[in-house]
């Protein structure tokens, strides 16, 4: 089990990496969120896996790390308003220039040169 | 008045001038001469403390971890800076006032003239060297601001530029030197510092600190090589540059060297540097000044070697020499201050500050001439006139002063400093009011109103009087010199007197103003020599120097940030897991500590699902729906997950947090292109693909080994659960820490989603004001428009199940405490049922039904759980301490009542203003786009183009 769970956080890693490293704003942001899937459940872990003991107070002998849950909860939608700012700026980028590539299209050169011309 | 007062009325009164900007001049100019006055008022109601040679402290505790205490004291030098600060201030307010013109923003001004001067009074009042520092770096800022004053300028900017540049590396200096002297003593204490002299003078760390301090005091009293900035600010407004360079800003420096006087001056490293530096800047300073045609260039070149003066007197570390500069230091700023006015008078009368094409003034300006006559024949150093006194006690000194064992070295510099003084003091008088009157003036001049001759009058008059009667002077400057001294020497017993008999000072004097005047009659081949001669320009080099140190960074720094973002990715991702790989090769791992968990075959088919969802959207990323839909099976399986690993809590915030998450996307891609084209080669995506494959084994591999061992020590989750119920009233352990263990924390989250969500409106104002908007206006969908805009089995279905879902969220806020739920899933929950509303009775029938603003409804819960949390305060307890008792209300059962659950409504309050602020503020785009949303549900669009209904081929292109 506890492979199944590390080598999920690999693979969302790995796959939110390369859409993180492509061109356009769209898959960015879903290699963001993928990321953010990573991390989160990476945060979680860190409780170590426990099946069928949450931390609800009862009869219960022993119950599962609260801490890392009520951290990553937070963190759960926190992830949501910071997706919402990011895609907002990525519209709002697309919408004024007509363009969602992530990287500055101009080769460095000609930005410097503009640079010294002001 | 308490200390704190005078140091904090400046800066509480720089809000009052932009307030009064729009009930004119007067009331603004007013409003800060009120300010200064109750400022200097509060300073002399310590005055007969401070001649009772009491030192008045105060003080609070700020960071005293740190050393940092806003500690203040005041004895006689602090009063005497401090009064010149607060009085020559009052003079520069009133004069300001009829300086600017009708078009400079008076209020601005006005606000940065107080900033400066609260923290110079900060400086000369401090005494703890950390907050003297943070005083003095406010002064470098609040000058930079007044120095520039005038944007329109380019040598205002420029010059503020090079001011901030040179004071601020001074000042970063300075730093070093004053936390290595607090290391020495052990304290940040002035008080404390002045009396270790041995214990600093002893110290092999005395040189480093020194050479620092040294470097932070030159820069600001623009002493050499760092004099040339101070000309270059005078492209200030007249009132500034009088301020700065007579009374302020340039005597920090001064100031500086005086209060450390004690524990820093009489070893030969001080003496070396400090005189010699002074010596040099004295000598230069007064051969550049006679050689400025510009009035203020003159003057400010006459500041840097008066400045230079005084350095050389504190740098020869007898009672004597502090005495000496103490006096120069009052005389200079009367003098310097009128004279810096009467240029302004000038200016302002001339339009032009050019001494060529002045001349004749007298018969034109005698008010004026009179005021700078004699303001500058002080300068001179002519008997009857302060100046002549401070200069005879320098000569005096110059004379025991020996330096590099070479006697007359120094009494044959400070006589060509003194004649070349001289000289540019006849110059300015000779070629400005004397002579003939011309008939080319830019501006017919006359004296202008008492406004601006009134206040430089009035130090004029102190000029006269205690050069006449320098007895009037001699308990201030005693006070004051007794203050620098310290213990460290006895206060000398010389008196101010004008006439001390045939001594060298005397000839030296008589030397100096007689070789002046004759170099002033040799003027003209003078000046053609000096033209001849080559020299440095300072300001080619400074601009030089930085413009090495950009292209040096630029060179650096472009090939790393050259705009690609994705380039920062991968260069992040590839440094993170080296870093990674560096720990992993150098640590040891220990041994498994955990048993492996089997799997069955339930977790398998879940695991394949997210793996399948997740490869899936990595090769079918481009076709933008499908992948919303594959990161919506991702999410269903991480919260399948949670359950799975006993977190119903997550569970559940991770599927309601996806559904709005889907929603907001769905919005976004309306108006972003449906798919993304392939454009990177084969070998960019296979270099991101190894990159990414890396990231993924590392991040696996730490997951795996991590899970399979016991945290270190044990968790601070143990004290969490043995207190959720006993302390918390709570039995979901989750809740109770969200909302009252680290209730502080929720508490900024819920401020931070509201901040985003505020910031996401703002940007979508921001858009639809813009270009944007017209761009909006004239888009064409790239998809048909449905037939049936609210479709009337959805607008039914989502009526009748909001209230069913309102009361599911009130279930699930209220039983939050001791079964999973809370504020924030109850937040989503409901969010998501107002947003099935928008979704199928469309943006304007919701809107028309929607009785508080989102932002209120923010405000009204971080209002909520913030008072919530003030709330304990009032019995005693510390902030968001949280209490809970049980009620019976009949027919109910017994329930639990806790300050958690107000606290907690708090959360939901702000969780759903802000999901909704946000997806409301994305839908208003698409409002903007497709404006003929219909106020009545259930109707049919008409306006829909019937060319796309026939036309099945445009459907999902």
């Amino acid at each position: 089990m506890e492979l199944l769970v590390a080598s999920a956080i690999g693979i969302l890693t790995a796959a939110g990496i390369y859409l993180v490293l492509r061109l356009r704003s769209f898959p960015v942001i879903i290699g963001m969120s993928l990321l953010t899937y990573a991390v989160n459940v990476f945060l979680f872990a860190s409780g170590r896996l426990t099946v069928g003991a949450p931390p609800i107070l009862g009869d219960a002998a022993s119950y599962t790390d609260p801490l890392p849950q009520a951290l990553v909860l937070t963190a759960i939608v926190i992830s949501f308003g910071m997706t919402a700012v990011v895609v907002m700026i990525a519209l709002g980028a697309y919408l004024g220039a007509d363009d969602d590539h992530v990287d500055d299209q101009a080769p460095p050169e000609a930005d410097l040169k503009a640079e010294d011309a002001t | 008045m308490s200390l704190f007062l005078v140091v904090a009325l400046p800066f509480l009164g720089a809000l009052l001038p932009g307030l009064m900007n729009s009930a004119g001049r007067q009331a603004c100019a007013g409003v800060t001469f009120t300010v200064t006055l109750a400022a200097l008022i509060g300073l002399l109601t310590n005055l007969p403390a401070v001649l009772a040679g009491e030192v008045v402290t105060t003080g609070v505790n700020w960071l005293p971890m740190l050393g940092l205490n806003v500690n203040l004291m005041l004895d006689g030098l602090g009063f005497f800076f401090a009064s010149l600060i607060l009085g020559i201030g009052l003079l520069i307010i009133a004069y300001a006032r009829y300086y600017l013109a009708r078009e400079d923003n008076m209020g601005e001004f006005f606000t940065y003239l107080l900033l400066f001067q609260g923290a110079m009074a900060g400086i000369v009042l401090s005494d703890n060297i950390l907050l003297l520092l943070v005083f003095w770096e406010l002064t470098s800022l609040s000058s930079f601001l007044l120095i520039g004053y005038w944007k329109h300028l380019p040598g205002g900017r420029q010059g503020a530029r090079m001011a901030l540049t040179v004071t601020g590396m001074g000042g970063l200096a300075m730093i070093g030197g004053m936390l290595i002297l607090g290391q020495i003593v052990g304290s940040y204490d002035l008080s404390v510092i002045l009396q270790n002299r041995e214990l600093i003078q002893s110290s092999p760390l005395y040189l480093p600190a020194l050479l620092l301090i040294l470097l932070g005091c030159f820069t600001k009293s623009a002493q050499f090589p760092f004099h040339f900035w101070l000309p270059h600010a005078m492209a200030a407004p007249t009132p500034v540059s009088a301020y700065l360079h007579s009374a302020t800003m340039v005597k920090a420096g001064i100031f500086l060297m005086a209060r450390m006087w004690p524990v820093l001056a009489g070893t030969p490293e001080w003496f070396l540097i400090v005189t010699t530096a002074g010596l040099i800047t004295m000598v230069l300073g007064a051969v550049i000044a006679l050689f400025k045609h510009d009035l203020k260039a003159l003057l400010a070149f006459s500041t840097v070697s008066h400045l230079g003066l005084i350095t050389m007197l504190l740098g020869t570390g007898t009672a004597f020499g502090a005495m000496a500069a103490v006096f120069h230091i009052l005389n200079h700023a009367t003098f310097k201050a009128a004279l810096f006015m009467s240029a302004g008078i000038i200016d302002h009368e001339t339009h032009t500050r050019d001494i060529r094409r002045l001349g004749g003034l007298r018969h034109l300006m005698p008010v004026t001439f009179v005021i700078a006559t004699l303001a500058a024949l002080s300068m001179a150093g002519i008997p009857l006139l302060n100046g002549f006194l401070s200069k005879e006690m320098m000569l005096e000194e110059a004379t025991h002063t020996a330096l590099f064992n070479t006697p007359w070295l120094v009494p044959a510099l400070a006589t060509v400093g003194s004649l070349f003084s001289a000289a540019y003091c006849f110059r300015l008088i000779g070629h400005t009011f004397l002579g003939p009157k011309r008939d080319d003036y830019p501006s017919a001049p006359h004296d202008p109103g008492p406004g601006l001759w009134l206040p430089p009058a009035i130090l004029v008059v102190l000029v006269v009087a205690i050069g006449v009667a320098p007895f009037l002077a001699e308990p201030l400057v005693k006070l004051v010199t007794s203050a620098v001294l310290g213990d460290a020497a006895a206060l000398p017993k010389a008196h101010l007197k004008i006439w001390h008999g045939l001594t060298p000072p005397l000839y030296m004097s008589v030397v100096a103003v007689l070789g002046g005047l004759i170099l002033l009659m040799l003027y003209r081949p003078a000046l053609r020599l000096w033209d001849a001669a080559p020299r440095p320009e300072a300001k080619t080099i400074f601009d030089a120097t930085i413009a090495s140190a950009v292209s040096l960074a630029r060179g650096i720094i472009h090939p790393l940030h050259n705009g690609a973002f994705s380039r920062y990715a991968a260069l992040m991702v590839v440094t993170v897991i080296a870093a990674g790989y560096h720990a992993w090769s150098t640590g040891t791992l220990g041994a498994a500590t955990r048993t492996v968990q089997p799997a069955g075959a339930v977790e398998i088919a879940g695991w394949v699902m997210l793996v399948a969802a997740t490869g899936g959207l990595v090769f079918l990323h481009r076709n933008r729906l499908l992948a919303l839909i594959l990161i919506g099976i991702v999410g269903l399986m991480v919260s399948v997950g949670f359950v799975f690993f006993s977190a119903p809590d997550l569970a559940m915030t991770q599927i309601t947090v996806e559904v709005v998450s889907i929603i907001l996307l769905l919005l976004a891609l309306n108006f972003l292109p449906n798919r993304t084209p392939v454009e990177s080669t084969v070998l960019r995506r296979t270099r991101d693909a190894l990159v990414a494959i890396a990231g993924g084994l590392a991040t696996l591999a730490m997951s795996y080994h991590f899970l399979l061992r016991e945290a270190v020590t044990s968790p601070i989750s143990e004290y969490h659960l043995a207190n959720s119920y006993k302390g918390g009233g709570g039995t979901n352990v989750v809740n109770v820490i969200l909302v009252d263990f680290r209730g502080f924390d929720t508490f900024g989250e819920i401020i931070v989603l509201g901040i985003a969500a505020l910031l996401i409106y703002a940007l979508t104002e921001t858009l639809l004001d813009g270009p944007v908007r017209a761009r909006l206006l004239n888009r064409t969908p790239d998809q048909p428009r449905a037939g049936d805009m609210h479709p009337t089995m959805m607008v039914v279905l989502t009526r009748v199940m909001m209230p069913v879902v309102l009361m599911v969220g009130f279930y699930i806020f209220w039983r939050g405490h001791n079964e999973p739920g809370g504020g924030f899933i109850a937040g989503l929950v409901v969010s998501i049922a107002v947003v099935m509303q928008y979704m199928a009775s469309g943006f304007s029938w919701t809107s028309a039904r929607l009785r508080y603003p989102y932002h209120g409804v923010i405000g009204a819960g971080v209002l909520t759980a913030g008072l919530t949390g003030i709330g304990s305060w009032f019995v005693g307890k510390p902030f968001l301490t949280s209490d809970f008792t049980y009620v019976r209300i009949p027919p109910f059962e017994k329930f639990e009542l806790a300050t958690a659950a107000l606290f907690d409504l708090g959360v939901f309050l702000a969780v759903v203003g802000a999901v909704m602020l946000s997806l409301e503020s994305f839908s208003r785009l698409a409002r903007r786009a497709d404006a003929q949303d219909s106020e009545h549900p259930m109707d049919i669009d008409p306006s829909r183009d019937p060319a796309d209904v026939t036309n099945p081929a445009k459907e999902g292109a």
